[in-house]
């Protein structure tokens, strides 16, 4: 790959803890290489405000390859920067251009309170996992794996569903902060497969419940989440979502 | 002497015997033991749940903001089981064989066993969980074969494996959670072991966002905290993967085991830059594909497709024409440095081979035009439906290497290079999973014991699932049976607040050093010593270099560091230093242990002591035993050793020719 350098002015978003009220800062940052990864350019400009006396600025990653869902920076108005399908930590540098301005902003969102700078709580989502986001089977109940076949079609979809990684970004994205692509990625994830079956009812009723009280807002199909998702998970886990929400609403049974 | 308390009896009896005789504890008595569990990766996720279901009081830490983004979650490839579903002639004993010959007579053939045969329990476990591995068209679950085994027996889920069983792990740790039998606290580190009479009774830990230190109680801790390799700085671990709570068991008596074994995987993706922070794996499920070459002409600077065939040297196959591209790892990689080292590298670094799929492409897309009856198709046809196949199996990582590089791996051939993976090496530990601590457990990559000197692929998952699920929730039975009067000891006792006074003296001395240079800057240098001296190839000059630089370093660390921010806040700069300090430690004691260990076995190549065709040359005379340190004083360690026995498996020259 042709590679280049470039010189960027950063506005990020600064704040020293959860009751302060936050500002931007700019930052002029010079010679990244197109080959960095945005995050690279972080390390880079946090050693230069070390250097300089300065705090650095905080910010959530750990695999840096899209997998664990730690990263979370607002780029420039959009949830994981430009690229399709990606996370904060793949977007490279080859994205921007010489004198871009580029606006960097933590998640946003009522029940993922900032903790520092670009870090944010997202343990709601732990929560609504909590409240039923499993199937109820303890080590040593299994049978043969193989004694349930399943057609691939379904195993490949839950896998779809199962593939998300809790980044939030989909709350992010959306105006009305609704988690409503996270829960039914993994309400679809556990629905799809016969294991999943006994608790469906509970766990659709529950899941929806604890969202609730989270504070995450309603879903106006806007879609916004599902363009950001960088897993590619699905809109149409929301009218399933929705589906199975009413069924079990009507039959409900415990 | 070292015990390592395996169950006498043949081979294949040893965990039956172990289980129809350990202590139990009862029901109302599990409510009144609490487990400490550090880390909720494949390990500690999978114990953490299964001890909650069993009744324990378990608390469980990690220092990611979720339990459910431990380092675990990156694997790719996929998890072995011995179901023999492919009825290709596998069973338990090969698995077994497999994985003791794999890492070069280094493991234990008790513990080694006792992985095989809880194999197939992982996979069921994991299916009913809802884990959604792969399948074939009659629904039933798909293998694939990996590096080291002639046999398909890897399970996967494409290429998000960990995150697919660790999701499972996750979920039924935050059911537990719900059921009040699993406190979880994200976002903490836990930063010292709590001794009360010669046992492990608790921990100290800070409170990542807050920065506050905090005592907590444990009849038991578990340590199931990862590997290390992130000790050579750049690694395909994820940039938080750390040794410092193995560390701190061993500044606490804990021995730590062969702790010079690494794995340096034959297949990342090279490194770009001096900017570079980590670097990323492309699983060892592509080698199943896809097939390694150089050009056969040196320093050839032709575009991989401007070289024809005839000029393409398929080193891996050349060399190993009966496992081909699927040899082990460290044979893998140690050939690819021959190549790059020989002027052969590819790539603007020259630091690079090819791993190419086009013939893959080739060949699916063969296969589905027969199977849809396509007759003659086209050489578009037949790309067009062969992408399709490759993607099925291996989209995510093609898209990954695509958005890292810039390049498109199924028009042009990848450039790979081998990177630290893995670490076999780890805190040593019994058949029961102890420490030599009393009440110190070590689990998943924490631990040294399965993977000898060089760990198979799929290897890794299948050994955290089986600590957690179905070792340790019999073994700390074993132990905690005689613990059932013992009532939970207060955290105002003087060991608690002697631990946490020194916790907070070496923060305070860290934040007070004020020098100059970054944690950073410290790692960096830290990984370049490692890399370059006790990497892939070691000899006893570099090694002997190595330990000095290493010291001078420490040296340099505690009196010139600077540490912005306070400690009472979040401040990761302060998190990486106490890490980087252990690191430094522990780089030390890596090499060491590489000098000390005058013989090549598995990933760890002595130059001294290699064969005529410059493979790793054992000397199973003089070196056939784990290396036990234990740390004696600053700078100072001693050996223990645990002589390994093989009464099954005969140690033999490893050979994949
Ligand atoms: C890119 C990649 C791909 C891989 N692919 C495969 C594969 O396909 N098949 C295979 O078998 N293996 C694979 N491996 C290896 C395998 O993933 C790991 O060995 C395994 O997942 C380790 O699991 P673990 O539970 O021991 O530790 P980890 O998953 O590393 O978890 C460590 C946990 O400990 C916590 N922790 C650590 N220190 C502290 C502390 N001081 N205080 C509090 N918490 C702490 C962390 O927060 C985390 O929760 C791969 C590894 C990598 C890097
Ligand atoms: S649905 Fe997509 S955006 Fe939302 S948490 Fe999951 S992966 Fe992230
Ligand atoms: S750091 Fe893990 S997904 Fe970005």
């Amino acid at each position: 790959m042709e590679h280049h350098t470039m010189n960027l002015t950063l506005k990020v978003w600064r704040q020293k803890n959860s009751s302060d009220s936050g500002h931007f800062e700019t930052y002029d940052v010079k010679d990244i290489s197109s080959e960095m990864s945005f995050l690279e350019m972080f390390d880079v400009l946090n050693e230069r405000l070390i250097a300089e006396g300065k705090d650095p600025i905080a910010f959530d990653h750990d695999c840096r390859e899209g997998i664990c869902g730690m990263c979370s920076m607002y780029i420039n108005g959009r949830p994981h920067g430009p690229w399709h399908a990606n996370t904060t930590c793949q977007l490279h540098m080859r994205a921007y251009k010489d004198g871009d301005t580029i606006v960097v902003e933590p998640w946003r969102a009522k029940s993922f309170p900032v903790i520092k700078d670009l870090v944010v709580d997202r343990t709601a989502f732990d929560r609504i996992i909590q409240a039923g986001g499993y199937i109820s089977v303890n080590t040593g109940n299994a049978v043969d794996a193989n004694s349930i076949p399943i057609e691939k079609d379904k195993a490949d979809l839950a896998f779809a569903n199962a593939a998300c990684i809790g980044c939030g970004a989909c709350v992010a994205a959306c105006k009305n902060s609704s988690a409503m692509l996270f829960v039914s990625a993994k309400v679809s994830h556990l629905a799809l497969l016969p294991q999943g079956d006994p608790e469906r009812k509970s766990r659709v009723i529950n899941m929806i419940a604890q969202m609730d009280k989270e504070g995450f807002g309603g879903c106006t199909n806007t879609g916004a989440c599902e363009a950001v998702c960088p897993k590619e998970i699905s809109i149409t886990n929301i009218a399933r979502l929705n589906n199975e929400y009413i069924k079990a609403g009507l039959t409900v049974d415990k | 002497m070292l015990n390592a308390k395996i169950p006498g009896g043949p081979l294949d009896q040893k965990w039956t015997y172990y289980k129809g005789h350990c202590n139990l504890v009862n029901p109302a008595n599990k409510r009144k033991l609490e487990v400490i569990i550090i880390g909720t990766g494949l390990a500690g996720a999978s114990a953490a749940a299964s001890l909650g279901e069993l009744g324990y009081k378990v608390k469980a830490f990690c220092f990611q903001d979720s339990p459910r983004r431990a380092h675990s979650i990156a694997a790719q490839g996929g998890i072995n089981a011995a179901k023999n579903y492919q009825n290709d002639g596998d069973s338990v004993f090969r698995l077994f064989y497999d994985t003791i010959k794999g890492g070069d007579y280094r493991a234990r053939e008790g513990n080694v066993h006792r992985l095989a045969e809880v194999s197939a329990n992982i996979i069921d476990q994991c299916v009913a969980q809802g884990v959604p591995f792969a399948r074939e068209y009659g629904g039933l679950l798909s293998n694939r074969s990996f590096g080291g085994t002639q046999v398909q027996r890897t399970f996967y889920a494409a290429g998000q494996t960990g995150q697919q069983l660790l999701i499972g792990a996750y979920q039924a740790l935050e059911r537990q959670v719900a059921l009040g039998n699993v406190k979880m606290y994200s976002r903490h580190e836990m930063l010292d072991i709590v001794m009360i009479d010669g046992k492990a009774r608790g921990i100290i830990a800070r409170n990542l966002v807050t920065g506050e230190l905090e005592r907590h109680f444990g009849h038991a801790v578990l340590l199931c905290s990862g590997g290390y390799g992130n000790v050579f700085y750049l690694s395909t671990n994820a940039m938080g993967s750390n040794v410092t709570a193995a560390w701190k068991a061993h500044k606490k008596g804990a021995y730590f085991g062969n702790p010079c074994f690494t794995q340096i995987h034959p297949t990342c993706i090279p490194v770009s830059g001096d900017h570079q922070s980590k670097l990323t794996l492309m699983s060892e499920s592509l080698r199943n594909d896809g097939r390694i070459w150089v050009p056969k002409q040196k320093g050839d600077t032709r575009k991989p497709n401007e070289i024809p065939e005839e000029e393409r040297d398929y080193y891996l196959e050349r060399r190993y024409p009966a496992f081909g591209n699927l040899v082990p790892r460290d044979v893998a990689s140690r050939a690819a440095k021959e190549r790059c080292d020989a002027g052969y590298g590819v790539g603007s670094s020259r630091q690079a081979v090819y791993l190419d799929y086009a013939k893959a492409i080739e060949r699916y897309g063969l296969g589905e035009c027969s199977k849809l009856g396509i007759e003659d198709p086209t050489p578009e046809q037949v790309r067009e439906h062969g992408v399709n196949v490759v993607k099925e199996k291996y989209g995510n990582l093609f898209d990954m290497y695509e958005k890292i590089t810039g390049e498109n791996p199924y028009e042009v051939p990848m450039r790979i290079y081998p990177a630290v993976h893995y670490t076999m090496g780890g805190l040593w530990v019994d058949y029961e999973l102890m420490t030599n601590v009393p009440g110190l457990y070590a689990l998943g990559e924490a631990n040294f014991s399965d993977h000898g000197a060089n760990r198979l692929g799929a290897s890794a998952l299948m050994q955290g699932l089986a600590d957690g699920y179905f070792v340790i929730p019999y073994t700390i039975g074993n132990y905690l049976s005689n613990d059932i009067r013992t009532a939970a000891i207060p955290t105002s006792h003087q060991a608690f607040v002697d631990t946490e006074k020194a916790v907070q003296d070496r923060i305070d001395r860290l934040m007070n050093i004020k020098g100059a240079k970054t944690v950073e800057s410290f790692h960096k240098r830290l990984g370049k010593i490692m890399w370059d001296k006790c990497g892939m190839a070691r000899n006893a000059a570099g090694l002997q270099e190595a330990i000095e630089e290493i010291r001078q370093l420490k040296k340099e660390f505690w009196s010139n560091l600077r540490i912005p921010g306070g400690i009472k806040e979040m401040n990761p700069e302060l998190d990486k230093a106490n890490r980087v300090a252990d690191f430094i430690e522990l780089g030390e004691l890596m090499c060491i242990d590489a000098l000390q260990r005058n013989e090549s076995c598995g990933g760890h190549f002595r130059e001294e002591s290699q064969t005529e065709e410059g493979e790793a040359k054992r000397d199973d005379n003089n070196f056939q035993y784990v290396a036990a340190w234990e740390l004696k004083g600053e700078g100072n360690w001693e050996l223990h050793r645990e002589d390994l026995v093989f009464e099954v498996a005969k140690p033999s020259q490893r050979s994949y020719k």
